[in-house]
């Protein structure tokens, strides 16, 4: 009996296993942070490339590079590999390496599902990505797959692309099961849930929030196959069906979904703009009280995304007071960042410029947000490059400089070298030009009446989409140059202390950079 | 003489070149030419300058802080983490901020949805990808396609002044009367929007929407569909033309007799040579967008009718698919969007175009009596 103790106590000494294997079967928390966030790279620039066909066509107005059938499929892929592919696994990627060595746990609480859940997403964009080269080519009707152009009216690969959707639902569902185990049952002794770091307070929440929506993702989808394959009516009106229940539904999930994108990012910026100003974060408590009641409205708002298909006025009225409500622990969040920097003693490193153009950039596009809460407003912002560039803003210096302001943050713990600091502020200040150039003009656009999802457009918006695509372009091309900073860095460099920031705290700190391929195998205290 | 007439043109052109100029780098929302319109532009400068107004408060201790509280200008940081007033105070300005912003809009509102008592009712139908608008009281109805011709899109030719932004048929209403529209599609949804008048809904297959306009200034108004509707979702325009109400009464009762001839042309006895020119019109319009004007279509989703089987051999399966069209894909019915006259010339052409030669011809009364059978 005690000789199996004593081999099982070995193994725990040994590195990681050799070769493809260590991989595959990994329960690591540290490799499968590793493997989703390498995947969500992968996934950001797949994405990224289906964008720049995009912007290519959108250059110049006429047709020139591809036909309306393929840009429709362009515009939809690459909202699904984004939204599903690039922010979301990059959040779980995070979790997985940074939720343990936060709470003083030695691994997630159920590594097995845990390799389990990151291996079923390379399935499901396979099966996703497939449709492309299927005939009648790939989904074509928008990320948001409204019926019945999603239905009756969709291309054969609908059905892959159900499928493919049932199983990233499933991988982020193990997924928020996975970290609220974790953070509920593993935290060190001492460290009670108001002082938990941010970022663990945002992830359990965003956890929550997937566990809600996700179920509804995938009844959405299965109702949607039922109507192509079996003969049910639930979106066709000629059957009893209504194709506006498709919507309600489809945003119940929706809006969640997008605080499940934006909340990890508060959570982190909260540590870097705190660690770069060299001053505790203002107003912890009030934080952690403002995204437990953002998560809570957003199941309240999801009918702003549909002001214009005939609602009632009442729920006009509902949703409009809802969304506007939203806008207020939103803002406090703000406040409170702010007043963190306020009298600190600053420095810019990437992870704090990052951090400060996400404050900037995701309030300007909570402003566009705020305008486009108000109903009658809504009626010309609706569908047009307004939205675009709203939800981009929210998006890309949200959601992705959020990753980035995390990724350079944490980069030395867990590769323990630094990364080139002068490549570093080159990456951000090109991404800050080329993202602005790409997306400002469209607010422009959708004011002066450009419609979203048009592979051409009217003269008067030529000028504006010319801007839009050369940032967009620099945008993109910037990214390869990430890839080369991360790649150098994990490469060699300068040696990373422990601690290479000095107004960081938190227990991933403690552990010595790079992080040991275990930590934590005894609790450490908290006081 | 000729320096006047030069002058003319230099100032003429000296007028219009701002114009121009201006409307390519347009940057704001119009404020349009409808109470409603204008109502919501009013909100819209608002909530901006709102915006506006807490981003420079916001953004302005941050600079400062950037600015003054660096490391490296050895500034010291303090120690302050909490305090309970100011958190109370930005969770309350706020609010009061929005609950102000939130009683226009209501009020805008609230107008924008009462569709009482209108003086003209038209029936608005999306069909991928044209609209038909229907004169409920006066018994005419027509579609209004997209003019741009396809060399423009491709680049072969120069881009009109209105490029994408044109069509066959305009929709006319009256000024200075309220206009209700009635909203409803026969494929997926869709969604009629002309920005002048503030007026977007989205129009849903087997649901019928409302929304109504009043436009006191007579003039074109361009809008386009805003709600992705398939393939060619760029290319249905919405032109609006309101003209002053006598002019409106003639063009009414032009419309009224020309559908009346239309009814009467079914009776007429037709030749191949007449359907093949009519067809030839009726398919560049209805079905090129799928199957292409050479008939050979996109497979799969859009089958070719050059050589196809239905087309040279099986005209009851012809004439069923055309008129009733074939549920759960794309080919739409078109039993009721083309008249008896146009369905016979679509199905003749289709069976003698592009070496489909069966030499075979399809009445318009053949089809007048096939929609009666069912």
């Amino acid at each position: 009996m005690s000789a199996v103790i004593d081999t099982h106590a070995q193994d725990h000494h040994h590195g990681p296993a050799k070769g493809i294997s260590r991989w595959l079967f990994t329960t690591n928390h540290k490799d499968i942070g590793s493997m989703y966030l390498m995947f969500s790279f992968a996934m950001f620039l797949l994405g990224g490339s289906m964008a720049m066909v995009i912007r290519a066509e959108l250059f110049q107005p006429g047709l020139q590079i591809v036909e309306p059938e393929f840009f429709n499929q362009m515009t939809t892929m690459h909202g699904l590999i984004m939204v599903f592919g690039a922010v979301m696994p990059a959040f779980v990627g995070l979790a997985n390496w940074m939720l343990p060595l936060m709470i003083g746990a030695p691994d997630m609480a159920l590594p097995r599902m845990n390799n389990w859940s990151f291996w079923l997403l390379p399935c499901a964009f396979l099966i996703l990505v497939s449709t492309l080269f299927m005939q009648g080519g790939a989904p074509n009707f928008g990320w948001t797959f409204y019926a019945p152009l999603s239905t009756t009216y969709g291309p054969p690969s609908t059905t892959f692309f159900i499928f493919a959707v049932h199983i990233m639902g499933v991988s982020s569902i193990m997924g928020a099961i996975n970290v609220i185990a974790t953070v509920l049952n593993m935290r060190a002794p001492g460290m009670t849930l108001m002082k938990m770091p941010l970022f663990v307070w945002t992830w359990l929440i965003t956890a929550f929030l997937l566990i809600a929506v996700m179920p509804v993702l995938a009844g959405v989808v299965t109702m949607m196959l039922m109507d192509i394959h079996f003969g049910t009516s639930f979106f066709d009106a000629s059957g009893g069906g209504d194709p506006v229940l498709f919507q309600h539904v489809f945003w119940f999930f929706g809006h969640p979904e997008v605080y499940i994108m934006i909340l990890p990012a508060f959570g982190a910026i909260s540590h870097i703009v705190s660690a770069f100003s060299r001053k505790p974060l203002f107003g912890y408590a009030s934080m952690v009280y403002a995204v437990g009641a953002i998560a809570i409205m957003s199941f309240l708002v999801w009918a702003h995304h549909m002001f214009t298909v005939g609602m009632p006025l009442a729920g006009q009225l509902f949703f409009m007071y809802a969304t506007l409500l939203i806008a207020v622990p939103t803002g406090v969040k703000v406040f409170n960042w702010v007043t963190t920097m306020f009298r600190g003693s600053l420095s810019f490193e990437a992870p704090m410029l990052f951090a400060v153009a996400f404050i900037i950039l995701f309030t300007i596009g909570g402003f566009s947000g705020l305008m486009l809460a108000i109903a009658p407003a809504d009626f010309q912002y609706h569908d047009t490059y307004f939205v675009v560039a709203h939800f981009h803003y929210v998006l890309v210096p949200g959601a992705i400089f959020g990753i980035f302001a995390s990724a350079y943050f944490w980069l030395p713990k867990w590769t323990g070298y630094m990364y080139d600091e002068t490549l570093a502020k080159t990456h951000f200040w090109l991404s800050f030009v080329g993202m602005n150039l790409a997306f400002f003009p469209m607010h422009f656009l959708g004011l002066a009446g450009m419609p979203r999802r048009i592979p051409d457009y009217a003269l008067q918006f030529t000028n504006f989409n010319m801007i839009s695509s050369v940032g967009a372009f620099m945008f993109a091309a910037t990214q390869l140059l990430f890839l080369f900073i991360v790649v150098k860095c994990v490469r060699g460099g300068e040696k990373a202390p422990a601690k290479p920031w000095d107004g960081a705290e938190g227990l991933e700190w403690t552990v010595p950079s790079p992080a040991p391929y275990h930590t934590f195998s005894t609790p450490p205290e908290v006081k | 003489m000729r320096v006047h007439a030069k002058r003319a043109v230099a100032l003429a052109a000296g007028l219009l070149l701002p114009v121009t100029v201006m409307a390519e780098w347009t940057m704001n929302m119009t404020p349009g030419v409808t109470s409603t319109s204008n109502q919501i532009y009013t909100l819209h400068m608002t909530i901006l300058w709102i915006c506006v107004a807490i981003g420079v408060v916001v953004f302005g201790v941050m600079f400062w802080s950037i600015f003054a509280h660096r490391k490296s200008r050895g500034y010291k940081p303090a120690n302050f983490h909490e305090n309970t007033v100011v958190e109370v105070l930005w969770t309350i300005v706020p609010l009061a901020i929005l609950v102000a912003m939130a009683i226009p809009a209501t009020a805008t509102l609230v107008e924008m949805y009462d569709t009482t008592e209108s003086d003209v009712d038209i029936k608005i139908t999306g069909y991928q990808w044209r609209w038909q608008y229907e004169y409920i009281d006066d018994d005419f109805s027509f579609f209004s396609n997209m003019s741009t011709p396809r060399e423009q899109i491709r680049n072969r030719q120069a881009k009109g002044e209105h490029y994408l932004l044109e069509v066959d048929n305009p929709v006319v209403i009256p000024v200075g009367k309220k206009v209700r529209f009635l909203l409803t599609a026969n494929d997926v949804i869709h969604s009629w929007w002309v920005p002048e008048f503030g007026v977007k809904k989205d129009a849903i297959p087997g649901f019928i929407n409302e929304t109504w306009t009043r436009v006191d200034v007579p003039g074109t108004y361009r809008g386009q569909c805003t709600e992705l509707c398939g393939k060619d979702h760029g290319y249905m325009p919405v032109v609006v033309k309101a003209v002053p109400e006598e002019e409106y009464n003639v063009w009414v009762a032009e419309q009224r007799e020309a559908a009346e001839t239309e009814r009467q042309l079914t009776e007429k006895d037709w030749t191949l040579d007449e359907l093949m020119e009519r067809g030839e019109r009726a398919y560049a319009t209805a079905c090129a967008g799928c199957h292409q004007a050479d008939g050979t279509g996109l497979p799969p989703t859009f089958p070719a009718l050059k050589g196809s089987q239905m087309a040279l051999e099986d005209m009851a399966g012809h004439i069923e698919i055309v008129v009733n069209g074939s549920p759960g894909t794309s080919m739409q019915a078109f039993g009721n969007q083309l008249s008896e006259v146009d369905l016979a010339a679509v199905i003749t052409y289709e069976r003698n175009a592009w070496g489909n030669n069966t030499g075979e011809m399809v009445t318009p009364k053949e089809i007048f009596d096939y929609k009666n059978q069912q």
